[in-house]
């Protein structure tokens, strides 16, 4: 059989919802795509805790604190379905890790941004992983197997994110006028970056029809991102904080909210590693990575030292 | 330096009377290490009662290529399914 019966195949399949699997013939570019995807997910999953990290030992209750140490802990976890996820692609987990550590990886822009105070933990939660969470439910739908089973096993995580979230911004709306007043400023700064999370406007992204023929994609950006502003409104309606976008309003005939043109120089110049926290995240990332080789070294020695006594308890015995 | 920790393979069975399922992978230096990093990344809300881990290369899978060969030989084979058969309607309990 040549490639092209191959692919008339692969696309069958996957017009009539089999998911494909590791072992599966796939066009080079699919995978590809899925590799350069899945990674970035992971990536962003591992970068995306230091933002909330920065508030762990400063979190206001001991409550609070657990939580957020099992939201973070969580995010961990993300990654790590993640990276081995891509891994039954064929991709090697220490080339992808390098890949973020050299910068020559993307992550998603949101967590170039600084928390700046407790109520920038409540507005990421409520937002930021209510965006994720509306791509990650798509995604539960994509036509890779071990990708698709991995975002359902995410899925079930994030509502709990999502919610702790959205409490804190309870507490602190309802709270005395200073709290309402950081929960208010913590909407104005995280409204506008959630929203470029989905990406740039179907118009203008390069890589959509294909992920959506692939079904990689089910939802294309400006339909996530409408859906988003559609169940988001009304809950910042209940906290009685303004979204802050003059444009916002319902539209009775398309029955969905309008809301006005999202800064796209801010987005890409983000992209292009300009944000307020981009240096910083890398370094971060790095100085983990470095200051952790001694435990991964230390490990595998230990390892070895066992697999010696295993082969020769005898000997390892006398020696002793 | 390469992370030289092999690939695991994670199973787990979620509750007394069910097989163990296939969760996903992770790395550790050794067995030990691979059934505590199984733990912490796939039982963080009681999802399981027992972990196995087992290295990835020890795994042997069959080619989905071959796939139709090697399943082939069940395909004829319908007289090996209740629905194969006619019982009349007088007879119950069958
Ligand atoms: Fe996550
Ligand atoms: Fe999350």
């Amino acid at each position: 059989m040549n490639n092209l019966n191959f692919e008339t195949i692969f696309q069958s399949k996957i017009d009539e919802e089999t998911k494909i699997e590791p072992k599966d013939w796939m066009p080079e570019a699919y995978r590809k795509t899925l590799i350069r995807q899945i990674s970035q997910h992971a990536h962003s999953e591992i970068v995306g805790m230091l933002p909330e990290g920065n508030w762990i030992t400063r979190a206001p209750s001991l409550r609070r604190k657990l939580i957020l140490l099992a939201k973070v802990q969580d995010e961990a976890g993300h990654g790590l379905y993640l990276y081995s996820a891509a891994e039954t692609l064929g991709a090697d987990r220490d080339d992808l890790v390098q890949q973020l550590l050299t910068g020559k990886a993307k992550y998603s822009s949101i967590f170039n941004y600084p928390t700046l105070n407790w109520a920038d933990i409540g507005a990421i939660g409520w937002l930021v992983d209510g965006a994720a969470i509306m791509n990650q439910v798509m995604l539960t739908r994509t036509s890779y197997g071990p990708y698709a089973r991995a975002m359902v096993r995410i899925c079930k995580e994030e509502s709990f994110h999502q919610r702790q979230g959205y409490e804190i911004m309870i507490a602190m709306a309802k709270g005395s006028p200073e709290q309402k007043a950081m929960a208010q400023d913590s909407l104005n700064r995280w409204w506008w970056p959630s929203l470029m999370m989905f990406g740039p406007n179907d118009s203008d992204s390069t890589h959509s029809d294909q992920a959506l023929k692939w079904k990689i994609k089910r939802k294309s950006n400006d339909e996530l991102r409408q859906q988003f502003v559609d169940v988001t409104v009304p809950q910042a309606e209940y906290l009685g904080l303004t979204v802050p976008d003059p444009d916002l309003r319902w539209n009775e005939e398309r029955g969905h909210y309008d809301f006005g043109e999202i800064n796209w120089d801010e987005f890409w110049s983000v992209v292009k590693g300009n944000g307020p926290c981009n240096r910083q995240r890398l370094q971060a990332r790095v100085k983990a990575y470095e200051d952790g080789a001694w435990v991964r070294d230390a490990a595998t020695a230990y390892a070895e030292k066992k697999e010696q006594r295993k082969l020769a308890p005898e000997a390892t015995a006398k020696a002793a | 330096m390469k992370n030289t920790w092999p690939l695991w393979e994670v199973f787990i069975r979620s509750k007394s009377g069910l097989s163990h399922k296939h969760v996903g992978s992770l790395h550790a230096a050794d067995a030990e290490m691979a059934l505590e990093n199984a733990r912490d990344l796939y039982t963080r809300r009681n999802e399981g009662i027992s972990i196995w881990v087992v290295e990835s290369k020890h795994i042997t899978a069959s080619d989905p290529d071959d796939s139709d060969p090697l399943f082939d030989p069940a395909k004829d084979k319908i007289y090996r399914h209740p629905t194969f058969y006619n019982v009349p309607d007088e007879v119950t309990h069958m």
